[in-house]
């Protein structure tokens, strides 16, 4: 059984304006120890399935349907008491996008790894700072840093520490949302070492999520596109990349300057995401989209089996 | 057709000396009664370049490096605290106020920002006649609307009379970026200093950008100086790069030249780090070579400012400053383990 099973999850903000259909029918699963790369553009639902998935979705977000399993445990529509005291932090925990700036700035780094521990598990304060020191550890800081204010830390350090936070009550599953995106090329190097280290060790499930395909590819052992709320490609990373099938993730990838590479020309997608209060009907790429055909506009493609594991929702491959 | 530059020639449109910035810290009392001098921010600390015209001129390097504070020179926005800027030849930390507003219609500047550049007020219309109007330039408003229109289909935001009364909120993003890109070409400029245009757009209407200042530059002959925290549009885009670190520039050659073959060990440890869309690298743990991290621009290390994070350091490394020399054609470089100590 996969750790993580998610099945035709729909998460509206139900606005005044209408329903923003963030994430509409998504399903994918995810094995212990594997990780899951969740690319797409701005605005494409990334963070908003990242709050599902750990059930902190802001109002007026709500899951509409759909099921999530983790070790086979329906978390949807479960109550919050027990996905306190059972899921959330303990099974699946998440690395909040911009997480790093968030922090508090009157308390010591310390305190604000370990009230959560005394808090929710009724940890003593001793045994709390103790935990907090071997996970600053752990992400490569000195254990020190306890004792530090967030401003005293560069960057780098800072985003360690949240991700030391997002490791102490042991979860099997950490949801990263764009964790190096902030920071400078030399820093996010460093960092996406230290999530690979930690897969290893600690034998993590990670769903990372970030718009940039180039960071994504140093971690992923499979990749999700989602266009407009919608995954339209999912595979090993090896065949996503090698050799992508969805118009809109062929044109993504050449879309991406290289550094090693003397590129002529390169290319782009004219056109701009959908407002998803009213996404375009059928393949919600269509408008975008340079390969489309008759039923494009009115049928909706499914999530089709190309080759093994690798799944697309385009009619050039269901029709 | 005059202007037109398929690659750059030989004249340097825009030549920089010595420039240095430094952003003075308000003293503590204990400082101001102790008689301390005041500390400053070395933002730029003494930087010689030259851009040809027609050519696309890099400065790149991380957060912080003074990037902006050079741009914001290069356009007047700020006075160097030493340093001398020559356009076509002119020193402009001199000029008169005749002169001066003459340099501000050859000269202009694109920022990063697409959603905060924009007056939210400012119908398409009356972000692009501003500047004409500021300039005195276009004698009617019929003149002045053909210049505007002429300004946005160079921006390919066609037709454009279907853009001219609508606001920023009703532009996406990389629209936004083009209708700036639009501005600060209405004024027919030699020079557009570009700080990181395309850093806050979704990749996928990057390269369009980058394509569009490219076919301008082809076009009309215009001269980039291309700000960018990002080595690898800045492969794609330009032809020659300099390398800033903590006020100083590092390492100077073309792009190609850079990636072939970096010689200044900071240069070297940026390149490693840069990612690609490939996942052969996926498990392998990166070799990154350099130490710890950017000391503040507000307490430079003496002699070479990257010694603290330089493996390779020797003797001469923390008491000279390493001056940036020719190592071979066009490739200039400021270490001690190239220019021998
Ligand atoms: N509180 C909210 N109310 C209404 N709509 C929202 C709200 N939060 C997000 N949205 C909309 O939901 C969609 C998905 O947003 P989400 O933050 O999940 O995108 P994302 O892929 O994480 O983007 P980014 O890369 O910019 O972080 C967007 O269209 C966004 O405008
Ligand atoms: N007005 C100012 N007052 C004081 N310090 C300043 C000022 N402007 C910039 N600085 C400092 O000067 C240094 C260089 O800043 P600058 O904005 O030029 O860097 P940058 O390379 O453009 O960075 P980024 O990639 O983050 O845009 C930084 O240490 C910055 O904090
Ligand atoms: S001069 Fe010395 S410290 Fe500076 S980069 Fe070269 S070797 Fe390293
Ligand atoms: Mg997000
Ligand atoms: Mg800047």
């Amino acid at each position: 059984m996969a750790l993580l099973e998610v099945e035709g999850l729909k998460s509206y903000y139900l606005t005044s304006r209408g329903e923003v259909k963030a994430v509409d029918n998504v399903s994918f699963d995810l094995e212990r120890g594997e990780s899951l790369a969740l690319a797409g553009e701005s605005g494409c639902g990334k963070s908003t399935l990242g709050f599902s998935l750990i059930n902190l979705l802001p109002p007026p977000g709500r899951i509409v349907g759909g099921s999530i399993r983790i070790d086979g445990i329906e978390v949807v529509g479960m109550p919050e008491d027990r996905l306190r005291s059972e899921v959330r932090w303990r099974k699946i925990s998440m690395i909040f996008q911009g997480a790093m700036n968030a922090l508090n700035p009157v308390h010591t780094i310390g305190r604000q790894l370990a009230e959560p521990l005394v808090f929710h598990q009724g940890v003593s304060w001793a045994d709390a700072i103790s935990r907090a020191r071997e996970y600053l550890e752990l992400v490569g800081l000195d254990p020190d840093i306890v004792n530090r204010y967030p401003h005293e830390l560069s960057g780098g350090m800072k985003q360690r520490a949240v991700i030391a936070m997002a490791l102490l009550e042991h979860p099997d599953l950490v949801i990263a949302d764009e964790p190096t995106t902030a920071l400078d090329v030399i820093v996010q190097a460093q960092i996406l070492n230290l999530m690979k280290s930690l897969k290893r060790k600690l034998n993590l499930s990670i769903i990372m999520i970030s718009h940039d395909l180039a960071v994504l590819s140093e971690i992923a052992d499979r990749i999700a596109i989602m266009y407009a709320g919608k995954i339209v490609e999912i595979g090993p990373s090896e065949k996503v990349y090698g050799n992508p099938k969805h118009p809109y993730t062929q044109k993504l990838l050449g879309a991406i300057p290289r550094l090693r590479q003397k590129q002529e020309r390169l290319e782009f997608i004219p056109g701009a995401p959908p407002n998803l209060l009213n996404p375009p009907a059928g393949c919600r790429f269509h408008p975008r989209c340079p390969s489309r055909f008759e039923p494009c506009d009115r049928r909706e493609p499914e999530l089709v089996e190309v080759e093994p594991g690798h799944w697309v929702a385009c009619h050039l491959y269901s029709w | 057709m005059e202007g037109v530059t398929e690659s750059p020639g030989e004249e340097p449109i825009l030549r920089v000396e010595n420039l240095k910035k430094y952003f003075y810290l308000r003293r503590s009392l204990s400082e101001f009664l102790t008689g301390k001098p005041p500390r400053a921010v070395k933002a730029v600390d003494g930087i010689s370049f030259e851009i040809k015209r027609g050519e696309i001129f890099a400065l790149a390097g991380e957060s912080g490096c003074g990037k902006t504070t050079t741009g914001r020179m290069v356009v007047k926005l700020e006075t160097p605290t030493e340093g001398k800027i020559y356009f076509k030849g002119a020193d402009v930390t001199v000029l008169s106020r005749e002169e001066e507003k003459e340099y501000r219609k050859k000269v202009q500047i694109v920022f990063q920002d697409p959603y905060g550049s924009l007056n939210p007020r400012f119908r398409v219309y009356d972000v692009l006649e501003e500047p004409l109007l500021l300039a005195g330039v276009g004698e009617s408003r019929a003149e002045r609307e053909e210049m505007i229109i002429r300004a946005l289909e160079d921006v390919r935001m066609t037709p454009p009379e279907e853009f001219l009364g609508r606001l920023p909120h009703q532009l996406s993003g990389g629209q936004r970026q083009r209708v700036a890109l639009a501005r600060s070409l209405i004024l027919s400029p030699e020079l557009i200093v570009a700080d990181e245009p395309v850093s806050m757009l979704d990749l996928s209407i990057r390269a369009e950008i980058l394509n569009l200042m490219e076919d301008v530059r082809r076009k009309r002959g215009v001269t980039y100086l291309y700000i960018t925290h990002d080595l690898s549009t800045a492969r794609y885009f330009a032809h020659r790069i300099a390398i800033m670190y903590l006020g100083k520039l590092v390492e100077v050659t073309t792009t190609d030249r850079l990636v072939e073959n970096p010689l200044h060990p900071y240069t070297k440890a940026l390149l490693a780090a840069v990612p690609e869309p490939d996942p052969s690298m996926k498990d392998v743990i990166k070799e990154i070579p350099i130490k710890g991290e950017v000391p503040s621009a507000a307490n430079v290390p003496p002699g070479c400012r990257f010694h603290p994070r330089c493996p390779y350091a020797f003797e001469p490394c923390d008491k000279e400053e390493p001056e940036l020399v020719e190592v071979e054609p066009g490739h200039w470089v400021a270490c001690h383990l190239v220019s021998g100590g």
